[in-house]
């Protein structure tokens, strides 16, 4: 019995701490995609393009990881910032298929770059907790793993704050509520886009920093959107709690799908899930359902 | 006593706990022009929305020539030859004026699958005969002008009259316009109300049309329906219901 | 400027109409038929691939262009034409049959994959389709027995009656015919009512419901219709590499596919062609302008890749009607020359539409 629940007990806390880096890929993603509803294909690719920067900046340049932390997450917001201002906002009012493309074109040109770049070997660097361990009751838990959990939960609750108690955060709900409402509510929209991006891509380039070590750095890196989008269509799409649950839910299942069910299942998961979600539930578990008025 | 033409009866709908319609219950014979007017939001454009079947209803029905419709699958309107034009217009931006109308007579038959996908002579034939009665309704329209023009670059008035042929070109026996002089100049609705008659007369269609604009409503219209807050408020000729005290309190102004 | 004059409603739906337009059509055909014999065995392989991606373009674009169903998975349905045909060869099924088999197979995966996946839509829609990319790809991988997983299966070679088609101009003529074919059905389809009934689809839902088309069942049919199509590309493309594997098939090529249709131009069967001429012959331009990079820059997966984005971006901002659109821009222009207006074509302010209440 003991032998059950500790097994248990250790799936869950795994499957958690993956979790969490859903979490948080998918909390960036669904802030940009609230402001713009734009979904922002090439977050992925931030995600893995501040990884080889962090990868530039510690293992080759040797800076310190708590040096390196802020300039990446300042570079990932800045290049967000400017990817809003100066391309996604010229195709605003076309049909959201547009949007969608444009992100895809952007995200190829970043993987190319990088590839281009830095080549197609894969990297790690070194954090102050990797490789260290946490051992407590039988179970055994990664520092890494519980830094990337405590992050996910901190930048809710920040995000939490500026946005229902910030002025500028309810502006920013204002605004992807209806657009042309807050402009005339005297809501500067466009620069509360191309903020709120910013906000996304900083959370992006956290990600992509913590992620690395565990992962490994290298182009595969962007894959772990797909699996944020799987966690936010089963939290709910468009909402921000939507994104922790989902990705927390989503790793619970793949770690338990994979010692539960049959050989080759754990990696099809998150995409049943996706499939399974969208098909049954399409506001998924925490979103808005919607309807067209004519 | 034969069934009437088109009877509304007892219809409601309820969103959460918001009751768009309440209890309408009204009867349009045959050859009419019938016209719906009150405030907004007291239900109208709803109660058309429940009479295609584009909302559930909670209760009651909908009958057309004795034959009810109010479960009926939502494509499967047009079949009982009741044909609609909308509020904020619902045209097919990306084809021409033609390819709309076109599309308006979509439910006649047009060959199967395999016999489009082969251009065989009895799709062609159908083809052929649907254009034919589609350019009726351009003559009676006086659309010949736009006819392989996108509708997407179309001014506002010619947007709505395409959209009141693609409803001609169905071929229906009772035709909702749901605010059909809504963004229309004074000369445009005066055509308007000519077309309405034309309709009625020539073509022997039923009208019932949800309406703000007074002039047309008491140029055209033989009955009148007054909603308000979900209900029906009175029924009458235009003159009746405009001097009307509680009407004129809810909606007209005093 | 030639006007058109009708004196018979069937002229109105013909394909081509005066003189000019079957002499335009007379040339092409003369060009596409002795190509083979013209140009270097190399190049004709080329060629081939990009009528094969042509055929599976055409596809995606019933599916994409004229019904609004976005598919960011159509790899999936290139992948089973592809393995069915395959199999069914080694078999011993006749080449036409096998092929239309593997196209039926492709569409009989299209109306399992679109009965659920069209209760959803937009950007939901394009979440499910790949999500069920992502999975057919792994599906096929784990079925060894059936596929030879990832270590891939062999292709037997074309042959018609005995004669082997598997020959670079006798494989190039095959394509062709079938690219001819499926065209020439899709400009039949799109020319009646069931072509018309699935742009209503795209553009308004309401207003297709309100005239008797049943939504969901032609969204069904697209999809269906795109998939068999695709998966006939796929029994194609089987031959063409002579050996195939699940990686083939999955998320690159489906991307691929969707560059195709949206640079092509959505909405228009000569943009699907306009669109795989250009994705297809991109690798071959990039390899042309390797040697006048920088050494590691020419890396090819990354440059490749930058590429196809620099490409697509340019499209999405500058071009979002595609080549399509500028072909018919360029139309306009020498048609009305020299009375072009250069706002013919300028949209106006546009402020976002919410498309959550759709």
């Amino acid at each position: 019995m003991n032998e059950l629940s500790t097994q248990v007990a250790q799936l869950a806390l795994q499957g958690v701490s993956i979790g969490a880096i859903y979490s948080l890929v998918a909390l960036g993603l669904v802030l940009s995609y609230k402001a713009t509803e734009v979904l922002n294909f090439a977050h992925g690719d931030i995600v893995m393009l501040s990884a080889f920067l962090g990868w530039w900046l510690i293992a080759d340049a040797g800076l310190s990881f708590w040096i390196a932390l802020p300039s990446v997450v300042a570079v990932g917001a800045v290049f967000c910032y400017v990817l809003e201002a100066r391309i996604m906002r010229r195709i605003v009012g076309q049909p959201q298929f547009a949007g969608v493309m444009l992100a895809i074109g952007i995200g190829f040109m970043i993987r190319g770059a990088v590839s281009m770049t830095f080549g197609p070997e894969s990297r790690t660097y070194a954090t102050p907790w990797t490789d260290q361990m946490l051992r407590f009751g039988g179970l055994v838990v990664g520092e890494l793993n519980l830094v990337i959990l405590a992050a996910a939960l901190m930048v809710t609750a920040l995000l939490f704050f500026f946005l229902r108690r910030t002025s500028l955060g309810v502006a920013v709900q204002a605004a992807s509520q209806n657009q042309l409402a807050a402009y005339l509510s005297g809501v500067r929209v466009k620069r509360l886009n191309s903020l709120v991006w910013a906000i996304s891509g900083g959370i992006a380039a956290l990600c992509g920093l913590l992620l690395a070590p565990i992962t490994l750095v290298d182009l595969g890196l962007w894959f772990v959107m797909l699996k944020a989008l799987a966690a936010l269509v089963l939290g709910g799409f468009g909402s921000v709690p939507g994104a922790i649950v989902g990705g927390l839910l989503l790793g619970l299942v793949e770690q338990f799908s994979g010692v539960y069910l049959p050989d080759g299942f754990k990696d099809v998961m998150p995409y049943l899930v996706l499939i399974g979600v969208l098909i049954l539930r399409p506001h998924g578990l925490l979103g808005e359902s919607h309807g067209r008025r004519v | 006593m034969s069934a009437p033409f088109f009877e509304v009866d007892h219809l409601s709908l309820s969103f959460g706990g918001v009751k768009a319609v309440r209890d309408v219950s009204f009867q349009v014979a045959r050859g009419e022009v019938f016209a719906i007017i009150g405030p907004n939001g007291a239900g109208k454009t709803s109660l058309f929305n429940l009479i295609t079947r584009v909302f559930e209803s909670s209760g009651g029905d909908v009958r057309i020539e004795g034959t009810s419709i109010g479960r009926i699958a939502r494509h499967d309107v047009v079949r009982h030859g009741v044909a609609r034009t909308f509020q904020n217009i619902e045209l097919f931006e990306g084809a021409t004026v033609l390819d709309n109308l076109l599309l308006g007579r979509h439910r006649a038959p047009h060959g199967n699958f395999l016999a489009q996908l082969f251009n065989l002579p009895s799709v062609q034939r159908a083809e052929t005969l649907t254009r034919e009665r589609v350019e009726d309704v351009i003559g009676l329209l006086g659309l010949a002008p736009y006819r392989t023009h996108l509708v997407a670059g179309l001014p506002y008035g010619v947007r709505k009259v395409v959209e009141l042929g693609r409803a001609l070109a169905a071929e229906p026996k009772l035709l909702l316009l749901d605010e059909p002089a809504s963004g229309l100049n004074p000369e445009e609705t005066h055509e308007l109300g000519y077309w309405i008659e034309d309709i009625q007369q020539e073509l022997g269609i039923t009208v019932v049309m949800v309406e703000h604009d007074m002039s047309l409503v008491s140029a055209v219209a033989d009955r009148v329906l007054v909603m308000d807050q979900g209900q029906v408020l009175t029924i009458g000729s235009a003159a009746e219901v405009q001097s009307d005290p509680r009407v004129i309190t809810a909606y007209l102004g005093a | 400027m030639a006007v058109p004059y009708n004196t018979d409603y069937r002229q109105g739906r013909a394909l081509l109409r005066g003189p000019r337009q079957w002499a335009g059509v007379a040339a092409m055909a003369l060009l596409l038929l002795a190509l083979p014999f013209a140009v270097p065995a190399f190049y004709v392989g080329e060629i081939t691939f990009i009528l094969i991606m042509s055929i599976a373009s055409l596809g995606l674009m019933v599916l994409i262009g004229f019904t609004g169903q976005v598919s960011l998975g159509q790899a999936a349905f290139v992948a089973i034409g592809a393995y069915v045909h395959a199999l069914l060869l080694a078999q011993g099924v006749p080449l036409v049959i096998s092929l239309l088999l593997a196209g039926a197979a492709s569409g009989l995966a299209g109306l399992l994959i679109g009965l659920p996946a069209i209760r959803v839509s937009g950007l939901h829609l394009a979440m499910v389709t790949l999500a069920f990319a992502i999975v057919t790809e792994h599906a096929i991988g784990r079925w060894k027995s059936l596929t030879g997983g990832h270590s891939g299966l062999a292709v037997p070679d074309p042959t018609l009656f005995g004669l082997s088609l598997g020959g670079t101009r006798a494989f190039y003529f095959l394509c062709l015919v079938v690219l001819v074919l499926v065209l020439l059905g899709l400009l039949n389809l799109m020319r009646s009512s069931i072509g018309r009934a699935l742009i209503g689809v795209r553009d308004s839902e309401a207003a297709a419901h309100g005239l008797g088309i049943a939504v969901s069942r032609y969204k069904v049919l697209a999809f269906v219709i795109s998939a068999a199509i695709s998966g006939m590309a796929g029994g194609l493309l089987a031959h063409q590499n002579q050996f195939i594997t699940p990686e083939g098939f999955g998320l690159s090529l489906s991307l691929q596919l969707v560059l195709m249709v949206f640079i092509g131009g959505l909405g228009s069967l000569r943009g699907a062609i306009f669109g795989a001429v250009l994705i297809g012959l991109l690798p071959s331009f990039i390899s042309w302008i390797k040697p006048w990079l920088p050494a590691r820059l020419g890396s090819s997966f990354g440059l490749e890749l930058f590429v196809y984005g620099a490409v697509l971006t340019l499209f999405v901002l500058l071009e979002p009607r595609g080549l399509n659109g500028r072909w018919l821009k360029f139309k306009a222009f020498a048609i009305s020359f020299p009375l072009y207006r250069k706002g013919t074509f300028r949209r106006t302010k546009a402020y976002m539409q919410s498309e959550r209440y759709r």
